[in-house]
């Protein structure tokens, strides 16, 4: 499991919601600036995992985890700052949610409440975390108006700008073009294509053939537990476990 | 089969299908009727109120009715300002406080207290709700009033009674709606702040209540209104003198008391400028009526 460029690891990760186990005893080790896929079927755990990765799982009453998860080999679950966290590992949803406010304070809002007020600082960080995100040139004569006015592969490249906003290391995504068009999809797998040169980029996705376009690694997640991690070419030309060439050739999932 | 069905038989159909038809039409007719009455209702109220109030304000002069501080019905001289700024005063009073009170209390529902708080929170401010007024001028009477008078002297019937009673009374409007509008913010902001780095504590400020925004002006409102029309718990702890009230601790008259006060004594031209007080007093709430619709159409405009 070691590797001189693991970003995160994991040990023995156990999630319960309840009585129901998720994660079964998930160790893995994922590699800075790199593109690491989870695949598998629905409620298999991918999305419940990647939110381990920066506490999201803390608002879910009734979570126990137990296990540790390192990044840059400090455990984030033992005297580790939440907002610092966070801050380092930001996240895409699934389905867009900016603010209802303008393209502007979306983007402005992750440096403010890190404290950042200077007028002429913001105006620069709203323009290149725009212009990372490939939004710059279509909103830059709108920055005032309200995000929701934007279309929905828009919104999505918004809510990375505003991620990149904060300037993390690491880039957590659940699924992040499944609402949206062929067209804005494959907007945001360019984007992931580019970003991985200066972050470490996690992705859920439900889609196999986006795994194997924009992933260098990819793990197999089957009812909560890692039944297969590897090269994402390895995964998907020559598959070590039965399950998941299974699940890659479409016979179940 | 179908050739084997009568002329007789396709007639009964018929029939039945026009019966049914006209059964439908009836009970549209009635859904109507009983929709309409409300509507009535509003206009026969509007209609009388103003048909009787306005002669007065006319035989006195609008400028004098409105912008007269001095009203002596034995002397013929009917100047409402004191009550009109009595009224606003403890409006504007009350909402301040109630709002500031009840803002807190609802996020802290909404977002802070754990689930079994709420089941102790949520059913006493339902019974705030339920309380009659006349209880409330009660529990003033009884209690804010001589407070006041043992901390500022004066007796204690005053604004600052007022301001305090109206406060209490307008809790659960402001509370019960802000704390809905709260939690009907997708959770999808929540998490997106969240995500960011942002603490529970900013996110609320920061992108909770703008976007429950609408919802909190919207109960601001309707306490306004609930506390611009309180008569009977007003009237107690008051005071009612109509004098301009010059500080908190002023007796004061409101335009519902003044209604309220004087109205079974009164006759000829007093009794016409009662009715006008009462037009007055309408046409306030009727502002803010309009306010709180302008709020709504906003609120509908800005989510397309």
């Amino acid at each position: 499991m070691k590797s001189d460029l693991q970003k995160i690891h994991t040990q023995n990760l156990d999630l319960f919601y309840g009585d129901t186990q998720a994660l079964k005893d998930v160790s893995i080790s994922l590699e800075e600036k790199k593109v690491t896929a989870f695949i598998g079927p629905s409620g298999c755990g991918k999305s419940t995992f990647l939110k381990t990765l920066n506490r999201m799982n803390d608002l879910v009453d009734n979570v126990k985890i137990s296990g540790k998860v390192f990044l840059d080999n400090l455990n984030i679950y033992e005297k580790y700052d939440i907002v610092e966290l966070r801050k380092r590992v930001g996240m895409v949803f699934q389905k867009p949610n900016p603010f209802p406010m303008s393209i502007y304070d979306n983007i402005a809002y992750g440096p403010r409440v890190h404290g950042i007020k200077s007028k002429s600082i913001l105006n620069e960080i709203v323009e290149k975390s725009l212009k990372n995100a490939a939004l710059w040139d279509e909103v830059k004569d709108r920055l005032k108006q309200n995000a929701l006015g934007l279309s929905g592969g828009q919104q999505q490249r918004l809510c990375i700008a505003r991620v990149l906003a904060v300037e993390p290391e690491v880039v957590l995504m659940d699924e992040p073009t499944s609402a949206l068009d062929p067209l804005s999809t494959l907007k945001i797998e360019d984007l992931i294509n580019e970003l991985k040169k200066n972050y470490t980029i996690i992705i859920v996705t439900h889609n196999m053939q986006q795994a194997g376009r924009i992933s260098d690694k990819t793990a197999f997640f089957l009812l909560g537990e890692i039944v297969e991690y590897g090269s994402t070419d390895k995964i998907f030309s020559v598959p070590e476990d039965k399950r998941t060439e299974d699940y890659i050739t479409g016979r179940f999932g | 089969m179908q050739l084997n069905i009568t002329k007789d038989m396709l007639n009964k159909k018929n029939l039945k299908k026009i019966g049914k038809k006209v059964f439908e039409k009836i009970v549209e007719n009635i859904f109507l009727l009983f929709a309409c009455i409300s509507v009535i209702c509003v206009a026969l109220i509007i209609f009388y109120i103003f048909t009787k109030g306005s002669p007065a304000i006319f035989k006195i002069g609008l400028g004098h009715f409105l912008f007269g501080t001095k009203w002596a019905p034995t002397q013929g001289i009917y100047g409402i300002l004191p009550m009109i700024v009595g009224s606003i005063y403890g409006t504007i009073g009350a909402v301040i406080v109630g709002t500031t009170i009840g803002l807190f209390t609802a996020i802290f529902m909404a977002e802070i207290s754990p689930p079994w708080m709420v089941k102790i929170f949520r059913p006493a401010i339902q019974l705030l709700a339920g309380i009659p007024s006349v209880i409330y001028g009660f529990f003033g009477l009884l209690v804010i009033v001589p407070i006041i008078h043992k901390f500022y002297g004066g007796g204690g019937n005053s604004l600052l009674a007022v301001i305090i009673i109206l406060s209490i009374m307008i809790l659960p409007t402001l509370i019960s709606i802000s704390e809905i509008s709260l939690r009907s913010v997708p959770k999808e902001y929540k998490e997106g702040s969240l995500a960011l780095g942002a603490t529970h504590i900013q996110t609320i400020f920061k992108v909770m209540i703008p976007a429950a925004k609408s919802g909190i002006l919207t109960s601001i409102v309707l306490a306004a209104g609930r506390a611009m029309g309180e008569t009977m718990a007003v009237i107690l702890v008051a005071g009612n003198s109509p004098i301009m009230p010059t500080s908190l601790i002023s007796r004061v008259r409101t335009l519902t008391a003044n209604v309220a006060f004087e109205m079974s004594y009164a006759s000829g031209l007093h009794r016409e400028a009662l009715f006008a007080t009462g037009v007055v007093l309408f046409i306030f709430i009727m502002i803010l009526n309009i306010v709180l619709n302008f709020i709504i159409k906003k609120a509908g405009a800005s989510v397309k």
